[in-house]
């Protein structure tokens, strides 16, 4: 009796814990036995029954993930493609995307809570901050690669700085651009399971509601994973249509 | 002009001519001029070659021209208009563009690159399309490449698409980089070739530069020797720079092999050849042997059917009673009709033969070249005789 107390302590723990906005079912376990109650490392059967808690956490990280990382590839490319003909400005923009790049996330959304208020927005700002970093160093390097024969043929053929950068240098940088594009989302996919602090929700808020529930913390790293795997499958396949000219192996 | 040149879908665009009028380019903070008061006369759909050590400022002088480096003093007419008067960009689309790593676009592919001027002029579809084919002909490239990617292609066959894609908008005048720099030696002689025979063809104003004095020789109609500091130091035809060197810096640069430079002003084709006796595939060797006796060469050359060389016959494939179809004894070096005697001999050098088979555009064969006929040109007087260089340069077919 007292061992089946103390369990029954466990879950209650938990369901203190409960997160703001969850259903309380889902800090509770009435089951006191078997691989539930025991805490075993992986309950199937429970996985399959609860499945549908997850769903909705799921495709709110992908939301989240999604617009953190479209809103930072626009600015950072945009910041890119300037910096690249005011070069001047590269040093700077450096330094402030690096600087953004070192704020603690957790610090970043109780930063942004008292202007931004509990949501999306808290959320998305510090994730796509982040990217800045990675995406727009790693534009810069692929219009730095770009071959000085190359650049110098266009230029030699009458294009205007706009046209060669539109139709050499940037298909010429691509490789590098979608090299930081997918850092980029796979480091958000993992940031963005903190995104339920800011009152964003995503998959980090089933996972901080039963830290303790093995099959609960795999059900939600599983899930992570899938998701950022995905994604970069779909951007590896995408860059096939992209950059036909990479797969043109030398006869 | 500009018109003359958008509108030439057919290759005949006029050629331009060139002048330069003691055009001088100072780079910022430099305390000399990179060129010196340049002084050269290219007379339209000639070859001029600028040839010199390195840091002579020929590819300065060369860029000038599209204003790719822009002039600090003087001037250079194209076509009779400074090109100071000219937008860069509208310039550039007129003037056809070559340089030594090709600069082809390794994301397009062969068609694309092909097309990129006369896309930035804004030409239809269906005309870009067939300028491409055109071109892609014209420098003998299957069409099954024009959908591959310059990274498919060898060395020889881009720099090949590099010509056609400044060839594209027929433009007046072309600017050749080091153009064939890049590529093998073997290659190298046959992309010149290949070029003096599209050159005939198309009749371009050509500003061609390199630091190889054999190719500025073998390529140029003329040539403009530049000294350290941009300055020209002589500006002559090639038989004129072999025999006459201005100074001790162009003699020098000339070479001390001047005589066997020589050789390089006369092409295989101007030569009395030899001739060797033919073999078919399964003639009787009988008559083969009997078209021995007496012959210029002692050997027999079997050719196919479109009379190209396939080899030499031995003494055991005689000894059969018909021909075979693989001979014993590789006929090379072949060795090309355009090509200039210099090049031809050190074929034949360096394959260690006596004879070589010399074919003709078609690759059927021309004659026999034997290392006979190239030492006693060399001694003959008529190697050195003013005369004999003075000729005209032949222009192939």
């Amino acid at each position: 009796m007292t061992v089946v107390a103390a369990k029954g302590l466990l879950f209650a723990d938990a369901a203190n814990r409960c997160a703001p906005g969850l259903p309380a079912s889902f800090c509770q376990h009435h089951e006191t036995t078997g691989c539930v109650g025991g805490n075993g490392l992986f309950c199937p059967g429970w996985a399959v029954d609860n499945f549908d808690r997850y769903v909705g956490p799921f495709f709110r990280h992908l939301e989240i993930v999604a617009i953190s990382v479209v809103a930072g590839f626009a600015v950072a490319l945009a910041l890119a493609l300037f910096s690249h003909r005011h070069r001047v400005l590269i040093p700077p923009l450096l330094g402030a995307t690096g600087v953004l790049y070192t704020i603690p996330s957790i610090a970043f959304f109780f930063l942004l809570l008292p202007i931004t208020g509990f949501g999306l927005v808290t959320a998305v700002i510090p994730l796509s901050a982040y990217t800045l970093q990675i995406i727009y160093r790693n534009t810069l390097a692929g219009l730095a690669n770009v071959p000085a024969d190359a650049k110098d043929a266009g230029r030699g053929m009458g294009m205007s700085d706009r046209q060669l950068l539109w139709r050499v240098e940037l298909p010429l940088a691509t490789p590098e651009v979608v090299a930081g594009l997918r850092i980029a989302i796979v480091s958000t996919v993992a940031i963005a399971t903190l995104a339920f602090l800011a009152g964003a929700g995503g998959l980090g808020a089933p996972l901080y509601a039963q830290p303790d529930f093995k099959t609960n913390i795999i059900m939600v790293g599983a899930l992570t994973i899938a998701m950022a795997l995905t994604l970069d499958l779909i951007v590896v396949l995408s860059r096939r249509f992209l950059m036909p000219w990479q797969r043109a192996r030398p006869r | 002009m500009s018109g003359d040149v958008t509108n030439g879908a057919t290759g005949s665009a006029e050629a331009l001519s060139v002048a330069f009028r003691k055009a001088t380019k100072v780079y910022p903070g430099a305390d000399h001029p990179a060129v010196k008061e340049l002084d050269v006369e290219v007379q339209a759909g000639e070859i001029c070659v600028f040839v010199g050590p390195s840091g002579c400022g020929k590819t300065t002088a060369m860029r000038m021209v599209n204003r790719m480096v822009d002039i600090t003093d003087g001037d250079i007419l194209v076509g009779g208009t400074s090109v100071r008067d000219r937008t860069p960009s509208d310039l550039r689309r007129e003037i056809g563009y070559v340089i030594q790593q090709t600069g082809l676009f390794p994301h397009r592919t062969i068609a694309d690159n092909i097309a990129t001027v006369p896309r930035l002029l804004g030409w239809d579809r269906d005309r870009t399309q067939a300028r491409v084919r055109t071109l892609m002909e014209l420098i003998s490239l299957d069409a099954d490449l024009a959908n591959r990617y310059p990274a498919q292609l060898s060395g020889g066959q881009q720099q090949r698409v590099g010509v056609a894609r400044a060839l594209a908008a027929d433009p007046g005048v072309m600017l050749m980089d080091e153009p064939f720099g890049a590529v093998d030696p073997i290659n190298r002689e046959r992309l010149q070739n290949e070029f003096l025979r599209l050159q005939a063809e198309v009749r371009k104003t050509i500003l061609f530069v390199t630091h190889d004095i054999d190719e500025a020789i073998k390529m140029g109609d003329r040539v403009a020797v530049l000294r350290q500091g941009g300055i020209l130091a002589q500006y002559a035809t090639p038989a004129e720079l072999l025999m006459a060197p201005a100074d001790d810096f162009v003699e020098h640069f000339v070479g001390a092999d001047r005589a066997l430079k020589r050789l390089a002003l006369l092409r295989v084709a101007d030569i009395d050849l030899w001739e060797a006796p033919l073999a078919y595939v399964g003639q009787p060797t009988a008559e083969v042997r009997a078209k021995l006796d007496g012959a210029e060469v002692p050997h027999a050359l079997l050719v196919d059917s479109e009379r190209r060389p396939l080899g030499w016959l031995s003494e055991s494939d005689l000894g059969r009673e018909l021909v075979p179809a693989t001979p014993d004894i590789s006929p090379d070096p072949v060795i090309d009709r355009d090509d200039v005697m210099r090049d031809a001999l050190s074929d034949v050098l360096q394959h260690e033969t006596m004879y070589a088979p010399v074919v003709d555009a078609e690759r059927r064969i021309a004659g026999i070249l034997s290392v006979e006929i190239i030492s006693e040109f060399l001694g003959s007087e008529d190697a050195l005789s003013e005369e004999h260089l003075a000729v005209e340069r032949p222009i192939a077919e």
